[in-house]
């Protein structure tokens, strides 16, 4: 299992431990709207767990992004910065938002995995 | 979205649920904030062909009696006895330090004024015409009726394919017209700076008249999210967010709305809540007063962030705010001191630490596109 999810509606694919991927769930996006601003976290800064690390605007709402994981961030997405709609029309893919190094894989194997997030998301 | 029995339905609830409307409490109301196609697209449709909004929750109140118009008057700074027959004037309810109750439009119909005031304020409204004029006249909450929203540039377009009479109506005139096969009363009107229509009709027949009106090519549905992004660009206020009862109609930029014979020196002026130190704004200024703000960033500027100057001395506040889908830069309007509320001068939002420049702008954001 490499992707997971956390309580914020946010996804974490570690398939690169040195890059993993974080983005916004199909359901964050959907609550959100349509998407037109993002701030994104400062390439080579460390966060701590749950840091908020960025920002994702619609036109009627924002919401924090926060750090899935500790760890440094190593990438982030230009393109979304350029093209928000891209957290509505591909939020699991192109609409990704950063990149960060995982340190501490238990931080990781506590997340939910799809069945516990799709569990979530039934009682909302 | 939890099932809410205490919210109100509007007369169209079932159809928005068809719609897939995403349903958000609203004024003690269920009402779509948006449809599938999302608040964007819902926004260019208004000002591209045609957007259908479904504003029953808004309060609709008939005044009767020959005296309405004069009691009206002691209660709102505006010309209502003059209004002629067909006419719609915009108008708000004072307390007595000069402040909004809320803010209205007013329709002199045949044999009645016809009063749409905001969902919020509804009850608060009844019960200050009752306290203050009801000896007067006769006052009637259309608790029976809805009201739609039929707004952009092709609306005119697609209500005249239904009933050809309503092309001949003008900005802010209205008339007695049947659509759906029954009465209803038609107002050349709305709240997003497009030409468009405002439609009173029996609850009985407001979901038949939204069907055949989203049956037209031109029209799509809209809800309230598109609703406050277009207001917003057409620089109209939001009562509750960029008017309310600590704000004067003057501190708002709204003098235009109060006329010349209500004004000192005109045959009717003054006998009206708070006219004393609206009359003492108008002859003195105001120490603040509603600006427009527009981003030179692409960072959404929104309610309730503080503006300052190059030093970092606050001067007021946002009080609403958006990115602008048309202008497609952050939109917002602010209460600045009037020495920093001057055009094209350059301030600056505090956004999550950060200092943001936005300038000062005239509004609307988008032209107005009425048809006079």
């Amino acid at each position: 299992m490499t992707t997971k999810f956390t309580p914020d509606h946010e996804w974490i694919n570690i398939e690169d431990h040195e890059a993993a991927v974080v983005g916004i769930t199909l359901h964050a996006q959907d609550a959100l709207g349509d998407v037109v601003y993002v701030d994104l976290p400062e390439v080579g800064r460390s966060y701590t767990k749950g840091e908020v690390a960025g920002v994702v605007e619609s036109v009627k709402a924002a919401a924090d992004i926060y750090m899935p994981v500790a760890g440094e961030v190593v990438e982030v997405n230009e393109a979304l910065r350029a093209d928000p709609s891209l957290a509505n029309s591909d939020p699991m893919g192109n609409g990704w938002f950063f990149k960060v190094h995982v340190t501490d894989m238990m931080q990781f194997d506590e997340l939910m995995d799809p069945p516990a997030y799709d569990a979530l998301l039934k009682t909302l | 979205m939890s099932a809410d029995t205490n919210l109100q339905h509007t007369p169209l609830h079932e159809l928005h649920l068809e719609l897939g409307a995403k349903m958000v409490p609203f004024a003690g109301y269920a009402m779509p904030v948006q449809y599938p196609a999302g608040i964007l697209a819902e926004h260019r449709q208004c000002r591209g062909d045609a957007a259908l909004f479904d504003v029953s929750h808004m309060g609709q109140i008939r005044l009767h009696g020959t005296d309405a118009a004069a009691a009206l008057e002691t209660l709102v700074p505006q010309d209502i006895v003059d209004l002629p027959v067909g006419k719609q004037r915009y108008a708000f309810f004072t307390n007595a330090a000069g402040g909004l109750l809320d803010d209205l439009m007013v329709t002199r119909c045949a044999d009645h004024l016809l009063l749409v005031v905001n969902a919020g304020c509804k009850l608060a409204d009844l019960k200050h015409l009752v306290t203050h004029i009801g000896h007067r006249c006769q006052i009637v909450p259309l608790h029976d009726h809805a009201l739609l929203a039929l707004q952009g540039p092709r609306a005119v377009t697609a209500l005249s394919r239904l009933e050809p009479g309503v092309a001949t109506l003008a900005f802010m005139t209205g008339g007695d017209f049947m659509l759906a096969g029954t009465d209803c009363y038609v107002t050349r009107s709305g709240y997003t700076g497009e030409d468009g229509f405002e439609i009173s009709v029996p609850a009985s027949h407001a979901a038949a008249l939204a069907r055949e009106l989203l049956a037209q090519p031109e029209v799509k549905p809209a809800g309230l999210g598109a609703r406050d992004t277009l207001r917003l660009e057409a620089g109209l206020c939001l009562y509750g967010h960029d008017i309310d009862e600590r704000t004067t109609p003057i501190e708002a930029g709204l003098t235009w709305a109060i006329q010349k014979v209500r004004r000192p020196g005109g045959a009717r002026a003054g006998h009206y809540p708070g006219a004393a130190v609206i009359e003492g704004q108008l002859a003195m200024g105001t120490s603040v007063k509603r600006v427009g703000l527009t981003g030179l960033e692409r960072v959404p500027v929104r309610e309730g962030t503080m503006i300052v100057d190059g030093h970092g001395h606050p001067l007021g506040r946002v009080t609403s705010g958006t990115l602008g889908p048309t202008v497609h830069e952050p939109v917002a309007m602010a209460y600045l001191a009037v020495n920093h509320a001057h055009p094209q001068m350059e301030v600056y939002a505090e956004v999550r630490g950060k200092r943001l420049p936005m300038r000062i702008t005239a509004m609307p954001f988008t032209p107005h596109r009425y048809h006079r």
